[in-house]
């Protein structure tokens, strides 16, 4: 079968089958989106050797929109061989400066089809159609020009020996492989590739199967901008087969990866297991949100219910845990529930909706379990706990009160638009409960002290520390987990030393005879 | 009576016609100047006028310094850093863009090769401002572990209103090495063309506005040295001045600083810079990268390779074949296809030229090729190559600047190194050889800010010319703020 072939079930409930070639996908309210099925390999779209197709769902209403060709062992196989033969053959010949420019390309172009990207975002994932412009879409572009800067800048250090002439090269590593998650699909993928082409690396990158369709439509443009064949490869599949064969495959030289701390942990085991390829984890996180007693309490009842329900949750480093101090306790909860119910929620489509559908059936069969154990072990639900709507993976903001430490809701990452809020009454104390967990991705502390501040952000084990906000990240500054929540720092100068391997030359410039 | 109107119409050696413009770029506005003066640019290849600028005199240096000086302050100094980014990559897009216009403009203002200003000059200028663009997100502090009651930090902030001063040798490219990282690094400037060259930067100026910067950020004057340059040098509201140009004028500048308001102060001035080649160089490439040493430009280079040691074993057939390299060198029109040598700068440079080379004959030096006018109009001298030069004369201690390169031979590489390092200048040298050890001993020697291995002139953005070009640059364009923050126990 012609991996161009689409079945599409719209928001309508309309049936429809295209080659998408010629007639390119319909979205709920805009003009047709054009969309590749295929592994893009070699700057082509190829069908997976066994002919596998998966599906991918629209979580608004749980309906079958694509089919799309899925990886086995053989094409990523493939896909690695067309990375390393690149390598070797163009890119790894290929100047700082002209790669530079072949990532700004890319960025004009991907900027140019800006609308479309988002839009096909919100379809696969369910975010809301202004997240995916203003923010995933809009970050996606600003890092590949932020990386295409980076290029021509990938500096060594002559180091002062005696008897030689000492000097460094930050070398580029090969073939890297990556594997995203699916709650941030684009940006994901250009945290990954992004510097990766920078520092002179190829790349096979792994979607999720739960959010294909993006970096399928980034995968056909990539050839436009002029990028060499096997320069960039971006295959779908599922982390069992594609990502196992991606993480254990002996040309890869590096793996990246992001998604849950389980399985974060076979892929370190792939990588051990196989050829001790570098990787890099980000993992997933727990994140406390201290709200001290002189914290501007508008602000923080505003940035805690962002550091939560952005994304439905899905965020690694969401500020699930919620601990404020006992002299704004009950203000802070009377505000927080109030704005956590009056979220708006629905189709991701209408502009004016916050929170979309949860990415898929098995997350939000997950989440709702989550609340059931937390209601079993006497948590009390301050508002929401339940589906929204009844047709898609819709769940009502829920905040719990009078939780206890060891209590699951506590304990475990959810994943979703689920905030557990604690009362405590000092710094020791909170600062004790904010590394009860194994995670350390990120935390956050209102304060107007800005001792406190300092103080606190010191103390805090932690990759990132906001103050007096959450969820702020920037694509130069960098993010990454302390403890379970990973190791490798992204984003900023530090995502280079992900993607460079360092080698030292020593000249001697000693010599027992010397000529005229 | 009313100034003259900015666009002024001028032909073309071709016969084309093309607009110029020939007012002051102030706060993306061209404006006459104050004082009503005007002074004509000369074109080299004949001596005669092209067109009359608008001079620009102190009142017109204020101007510009005060809008600069409301412009960092209220609005370019709250732009993001990516944000400047992007708008000098719009810059670079539209030189790219309009190239040929502006390759012109310089190749009839200065006497370069057109199609070397084209395919060189400005390709250069734009893989300038692409590069330095990529830097303006990346200005990075340090955070400094100190004791710990205290968070210490620094900031690299812009230093303010920048002025510069640039020379007619390369007008483009010198305004990109300037103006990229002064951009980048989130300063306002205020540009003082050279009186030779002033007319491809006020073209440059129209895509500045084009592009997007607000007004103030970059303002472009056309003036003398004198009075003009030497006030923007020694002006209290200019927190930094770049200059290139003559080690005369350059001592000035540096005075100007200490007798105003102690402003930084950065100069690239000229050189002698010396070519070494080593008994095992591989003799045509030798020949090759030292020929185009010197008679790139029209030996208009403060770093032309305008000496050269070479081993004795090797000095007559070097000497064979780099004369013949020379007489192969086509001198004529900036505008013909073929042309690699046009006119020098003006008058006054043509005439210390043959000066010089009068000397070197009178002192004793052996003309091997050259020593003359070229043809009877213009300002055109010929490839000129003195060989048995030594140490002593002024052709081989004085920087001439023009096609003029002086030969001397030696025996030993510390000799050679020590000969080399005998003038008071350092800008840059090279060295030819195969050997390896040599290589990088005499590199580590040579008290020069670049030295070339088996190669000459080659630049890059990235590696960095002196304190200019790669990051180093960065250093020139920021200053260092420490912040120390007390964390009470």
């Amino acid at each position: 079968m012609s991996p161009t072939i689409q079945h599409f079930t719209t928001t309508k409930g309309v049936k429809i089958t295209r080659d998408a070639a010629n007639d390119p996908v319909s979205s709920p309210i805009f003009s047709p989106l054009p969309v590749n099925t295929g592994l893009f390999i070699n700057n082509e779209f190829v069908a997976a050797k066994d002919g596998k197709t998966l599906d991918t769902v629209n979580p608004s209403n749980g309906k079958v929109i694509a089919k799309v060709s899925e990886a086995g062992p053989e094409d990523v196989d493939l896909a690695v061989h067309a990375a390393e033969k690149a390598y070797n053959d163009v890119w790894s010949k290929t100047s700082g400066k002209t790669r530079s420019r072949l990532m700004h390309k890319l960025a004009d172009i991907l900027e140019s089809h800006a609308e479309e990207l988002a839009q096909i975002e919100t379809l696969d994932n369910g975010k809301g159609i202004s997240f995916s412009r203003g923010f995933d879409v809009a970050e996606l572009i600003q890092c590949f020009r932020y990386y295409a800067g980076w290029a021509d800048k990938i500096h060594g250090k002559v180091i002062d020996t005696e008897g030689a002439f000492s000097f460094t090269r930050h070398e580029p590593i090969g073939v890297c492989g990556a594997i995203i998650p699916w709650n941030f699909p684009l940006l994901m993928l250009a945290w990954k590739i992004a510097p990766a082409l920078a520092t002179g690396n190829t790349v096979v990158l792994k979607t999720s199967e739960l959010t294909p369709l993006s970096g399928l439509k980034f995968a056909s443009l990539v050839a436009e901008a002029g990028f060499p064949p096997g320069v960039i490869n971006i295959i779908t599949g599922y982390g069992p087969r594609a990502g196992d064969a991606l993480a254990r495959h002996s040309k890869v030289g590096k793996i990246a990866f992001t998604g849950s701390t389980n399985v974060g942990r076979l892929v370190m085991k792939a990588a051990a297991e196989s050829n001790l390829k570098k990787v890099t984890l980000e993992l997933g996180g727990k994140s406390p949100n201290i709200i001290f007693d002189d914290a501007d309490l508008d602000e923080a009842v505003k940035w805690a219910h962002h550091g939560i329900f952005f994304n439905h949750g899905q965020t690694c480093c969401a500020g699930s845990r919620v601990y404020v101090q006992e002299g704004v306790y009950d203000e802070f909860l009377k505000r927080f529930s109030k704005i956590s119910r009056d979220t708006k929620i629905g189709d991701p489509f209408d502009e004016g909706n916050f929170q979309g559908p949860q990415v898929s059936e098995t997350q939000y069969n997950r989440i709702m379990s989550y609340i059931e154990h937390g209601i079993k072990e006497g948590a009390k639900v301050a508002t929401g706990g339940k589906r929204h709507g009844t047709e898609g993976y819709f769940i009502e903001p829920t905040v719990f009160t009078d939780v206890k430490e060891d209590m699951k809701i506590m304990q475990e990452e959810i994943f979703g638009p689920v905030v557990a809020v604690a009362k405590f009454k000092t710094l020791e104390e909170v600062i004790e409960k904010a590394h009860l967990t194994e995670y350390g991705l990120a935390a956050a502390v209102f304060t107007q002290n800005v001792t406190k501040a300092l103080e606190v952000s010191a103390l805090l084990k932690a990759g990132t520390v906001w103050v007096n906000c959450v969820n702020q990240l920037d694509y130069n500054t960098p993010f990454g987990g302390y403890r379970q929540s990973g190791f490798g720092r992204e984003n900023g100068k530090y995502a280079l030393d992900n993607y460079t391997q360092i080698k030292t030359v020593k000249v001697n410039l000693t010599r027992s005879t010397r000529s005229t | 009576m009313s100034p003259p109107a900015d666009l002024q119409t001028i032909t073309l050696p071709s016969g084309k016609q093309i607009q110029v413009h020939t007012h002051l770029f102030i706060n993306n506005e061209f404006v006459p100047g104050t004082s009503g003066k005007t002074f004509e640019t000369i074109n080299p290849t004949n001596g005669k006028p092209i067109i009359a600028v608008q001079e620009a005199t102190e009142a017109d240096v204020d101007k510009a310094v005060a809008v600069a000086t409301e412009c960092f302050e209220k609005v370019w100094k709250k732009v993001a850093a990516a944000e400047r980014g992007k708008l000098i990559f719009k810059l670079a897009d539209l030189i790219e863009r309009d190239a040929e216009s502006l390759a012109i403009l310089e190749a009839l203002d200065n006497g370069k090769s057109y199609k070397i200003a084209l395919e060189g000059d400005i390709v250069d200028s734009v893989g300038c401002y692409r590069y330095f663009a990529g830097w303006a997100d990346k200005i990075h502090g340090k955070t400094i572990e100190t004791t710990n009651d205290k968070l210490c930090y620094t900031r690299h902030e812009p230093v303010g209103v920048v002025g510069a001063i640039i020379p007619w040798n390369y007008p483009i490219m010198m305004s990109a090495w300037k103006l990229a990282p002064a951009l980048a690094c989130g300063n306002c400037i205020v540009l003082k063309t050279s009186e030779y060259t002033p007319l491809s930067a006020l073209k440059f100026a129209e895509l500045v506005k084009e592009a997007g910067f607000p007004p103030g950020v970059v303002n472009i004057l056309s003036g003398y040295g004198s009075p003009t340059g030497a006030y923007l040098a020694s002006h209290p509201g200019v927190s930094k001045l770049a200059f290139t140009g003559s080690t005369l004028t350059g001592r000035k500048i540096l005075e100007s600083s200490a007798k105003s308001n102690l402003k930084k102060i950065q100069l690239e001035l000229g050189g002698k810079s010396a070519n070494i080649v080593c008994a095992d160089a591989d003799l045509d490439e030798a020949v090759k990268w030292t020929t185009a040493g010197i008679f790139n430009n029209h030996g208009q280079s403060c770093n032309a390779g305008s000496r050269i040691y070479v081993h004795e074993s090797l000095a007559h057939e070097f000497i064979e074949r780099f004369k013949k390299e020379a007489l192969a060198i086509k001198v004529g029109d900036p505008f013909h296809e073929e042309t690699f040598q046009g006119p020098q700068i003006s008058q006054v440079q043509f005439d210390k030229i043959l000066g010089y080379i009068e000397s070197g004959k009178k002192e004793g030096a052996r003309v091997v090729t050259g020593g003359a006018r070229w043809g009877t109009v213009g300002y055109f001298v010929q490839p000129t190559v003195f060989a048995d030069c030594k140490d002593e004369m002024k052709i081989m201690q004085e920087e001439i600047f023009g096609p003029v390169v002086s030969i001397a031979t030696f025996k030993t590489v510390e000799e050679a190194i020590e000969r080399a390092n005998g003038t008071s200048y350092g800008l840059a040298g090279g060295v030819f050889t195969k050997d390896l050890s040599t290589a990088i001993r005499v590199s580590n020697e040579l008290k020069a800010g670049t030295v070339w291995v088996n190669c000459f002139d080659l630049f890059d953005q990235q590696s960095g010319f002196g304190k200019e070009l790669g990051e180093y640059a960065l250093h020139e364009y920021t200053q260092v703020k420490s912040v120390k923050i007390k964390i009470d126990p």
